[in-house]
């Protein structure tokens, strides 16, 4: 396939990863990587490389507006930025040591994982109004605006969270991946923010995490800028365009187009890592 | 927190981080696609695989050997410049947030905000001193 041909095929799949991932809520990144080397035939080495530093355009671009509209909450992402940028790094050091077979068995499992979460129902937890010593600590419990006006709300369990950050830094470097799920599951389940500011404050952080990967990345000649290029201006003009979308669009069928597509991808990845690791 | 009398009070730093955000994201997309136009109308013909990883050459894996080669008007190099871009806004958000704390006279973020802005300044330009 000549540079030109490869640039408008793959361009044109990363709008739609964009535009799928936006819409659902569920990121691009998860599916980029599949795409990329199930598609097109790329290493998983330069695949993990070009989604990276794709999340990372997505991320700032949607974490913008919800910036402004107050749901972020700076403190919470600024203390576990701590956690996931340390364990980027770590991430990025280990990628030239795991073998990619056991990489992409990894991949499989989140793959399964994000079906799981997918799958449940989306159960908004009580608010909590009770003070937490490592939360007063770091000044973390903040309000968030709901239709009845702005409502406090209380942080807990730090340390636990903190540590879930750590890993779900390691996993953004090694896959490519933003690891939403896991920080808005660090988030929502274990520290108890309201559902709405962990998602925000998720996506917030993802750009910071991937930023801290895609730097180690670079160094390790990961990044390719000619296949590069199509997957970031694609990903992030489907992303733009999924948020510009997401009040009017179907969104049920979508996920479950999703999910499809999931399921193929994990079981494309566990067959790929399982075969060549036995 | 509760300065609302301060003109560094949370929620205008959260406003302008959000522009900062949109700003780093629209300068390297400029970028990224001014090199990929050169890229495609010197190279488009060539035949590309990713199906073998070799790794990027030297050139377009540190910062200096990319801002020579986009100096140069390499149109990979200004593709990788782009990208540098781009991994530079998280990280000049997270030294604005410093710099806001540090106004905020908010010493513990003061420190964690550091933590967090050496740890990307440290992934970004030494990259494998991590390994």
């Amino acid at each position: 396939m000549t540079i030109l041909t490869l640039a408008i095929l793959v361009g044109i799949g990363s709008f739609a990863a964009g535009l799928l991932g936006s819409l659902t809520g569920l990121g691009g990144g998860i599916i980029v990587v599949p795409m990329l080397m199930y598609v097109f035939r790329v290493d998983f080495r330069y695949a993990v490389g070009a989604s990276l530093v794709s999340i990372i355009a997505t991320s700032s671009g949607a974490a913008a507006a919800y910036v402004r509209e107050g749901y972020t909450n700076v403190r919470v992402g600024i203390l576990l930025e701590v956690g996931t940028t340390a364990g980027a790094l770590v991430g990025g050091a280990l990628t030239g040591i795991i073998d990619p077979s056991v990489l992409k068995i990894l991949f499989g499992l989140l793959l399964v994982f994000t079906i799981y979460r997918s799958l449940q129902p989306r159960a908004e937890h009580e608010i909590l109004s009770t003070p937490d010593r490592w939360a007063t600590r770091f000044r973390l419990d903040s309000t968030y605006p709901t239709p009845g006006g702005r409502q406090h709300y209380s942080v807990r369990n730090v340390p636990g969270g903190f540590v879930l950050m750590f890993f779900a830094g390691i996993l953004s470097a090694l896959l490519g991946i933003g690891s939403g799920i896991i920080k808005v599951l660090a988030m929502d389940q274990l520290m108890r923010l309201p559902f709405k500011v962990s998602t925000t404050t998720s996506n917030f952080m993802i750009g910071v995490t991937a930023a801290a990967g895609a730097g180690v990345l670079l160094h390790l000649g990961y990044i390719d800028p000619t296949l590069a290029f199509p997957v970031m201006l694609g990903v992030l003009a489907g992303a733009l365009l999924g948020a510009r979308l997401l009040t009017r669009a179907n969104v049920k069928w979508l996920r479950q187009l999703f999910t499809l597509i999931l399921v193929v991808s994990a079981a494309r990845m566990l067959y790929d890592g399982i075969r060549s690791v036995l | 927190m509760n300065q609302p009398e301060s003109r560094w009070s949370d929620h205008a730093v959260e406003q302008i981080i959000g522009r900062l955000l949109q700003l780093g994201v629209l300068l390297a997309a400029a970028v990224v696609l001014f090199g990929a136009v050169l890229l495609l109308v010197n190279h488009g013909g060539t035949i590309a695989s990713y199906r073998e990883f070799q790794g990027e050459p030297a050139e377009l894996r540190t910062i200096a050997g990319i801002v020579r080669g986009a100096a140069a008007l390499h149109a990979a190099a200004i593709v990788q410049l782009g990208l540098v871009l781009l991994i530079a806004t998280p990280i000049a958000r997270v030294g604005f947030t410093l710099v806001a704390f540090i106004l905020q006279r908010d010493r513990t973020y003061v420190w964690i905000t550091t933590v967090v802005l050496v740890l990307l300044l440290f992934g970004l330009v030494f990259g494998r001193g991590a390994a």
